[in-house]
């Protein structure tokens, strides 16, 4: 995980699962302050058909996705863990043919779970079309993990 | 046709397995919907895409939540006369187990509906109802 600021370092973890290369996931930005997940606009995630507003669900694994390479980003390493649970509140409906993009933090670590927010949104990162919490379980037993950063 | 005329035709027809076809996203996870009497049971049939970590192998958590979101929507489009589909307020999951590789069913218990917001527990499992892999809550604005 040496170049974390490299979006094509977070490409190669969304190329290995099937279901981000389903719904046409990219890392869009990485920097110091965490990377930025797109979600194209794809006929095929669209949950109603009279508006072709964006499924609900298409913003859970966006979100999903994001929050897990936050955990990453903070850790510096990878820690086998899985998601212990995930709320989304919806603000506003995506815009039809609008990329969504997602950014998350990871704002606490345990040696047991991982603590992270984030929003997505298409326009603009200040009108966010959903808010999110999350917390994250190392399922491998304690991790070694050295923290090399505070939140931000 | 549009989805109002879509779903008043399901609806004459009973012809619920037409259900998930109505909804791109449903038809995408390649969803199933069973109703027998008054019992409503949504499937999502194994496919190898919906796959998120190949080494265990198992079922993408976004994919196990955005099935469990679609169940609810699809039950309250069967259980109300909604000639919309309800809007997400809020969803929430818990996650138990992590998914096999296998197909995953669904649960939908409505725990309020009302005329502007309804409220629904869902379940999903692979092996037993009683082991569920996940568990989600969601609020919904009726149409």
């Amino acid at each position: 995980m040496t170049d974390h600021n490299h979006p094509e370092a977070w490409n190669q973890f969304l190329a290995i699962a099937p279901y981000t290369g389903l719904l046409r996931m990219e890392a869009a930005s990485a920097s110091d302050s965490g990377c930025v997940i797109a979600l194209p606009y794809h006929d095929d995630l669209v949950g109603d058909p009279d508006s072709g507003v964006l499924h609900g669900g298409a913003i859970t694994a966006l979100m999903d996705v994001c929050f897990g390479f936050s955990v990453y980003f903070r850790t510096r390493k990878f820690v086998p863990m899985a998601t212990l649970d995930l709320r989304i509140d919806y603000l506003r409906p995506a815009q039809p043919h609008r990329k969504v993009y997602a950014t998350a933090n990871c704002y606490k670590l345990t040696q047991d779970l991982a603590f992270v927010r984030g929003h997505a949104y298409d326009d603009a990162s200040d009108n966010p079309i959903s808010t999110s919490v999350g917390i994250f379980m190392f399922t491998a037993g304690k991790p070694a993990f050295t923290e090399t950063k505070k939140s931000s | 046709m549009s989805l109002a005329e879509t779903l008043t035709d399901i609806r004459a027809r009973a012809d619920w397995a037409a259900l998930p076809r109505a909804l791109p996203f449903a038809r995408m996870l390649g969803l199933r919907v069973e109703v027998r009497g008054e019992s409503f049971t949504c499937v999502m049939p194994f496919e190898q895409k919906l796959i998120g970590n190949p080494a265990l192998p198992a079922l993408h958590g976004g994919a196990i939540g955005g099935y469990m979101e679609c169940a609810g929507i699809l039950h309250l489009l069967w259980s109300s006369e909604a000639l919309a589909v309800p809007k997400t307020i809020d969803f929430t999951i818990d996650y138990l187990l992590s998914g096999r590789p296998q197909d995953t069913y669904a649960n939908v218990y409505p725990i309020k509906l009302g005329k502007r917001v309804s409220n629904l527990r869902i379940e999903a499992w692979q092996t037993a109802p009683a082991k569920p892999i996940a568990v989600a809550v969601m609020n919904m604005l009726m149409r």
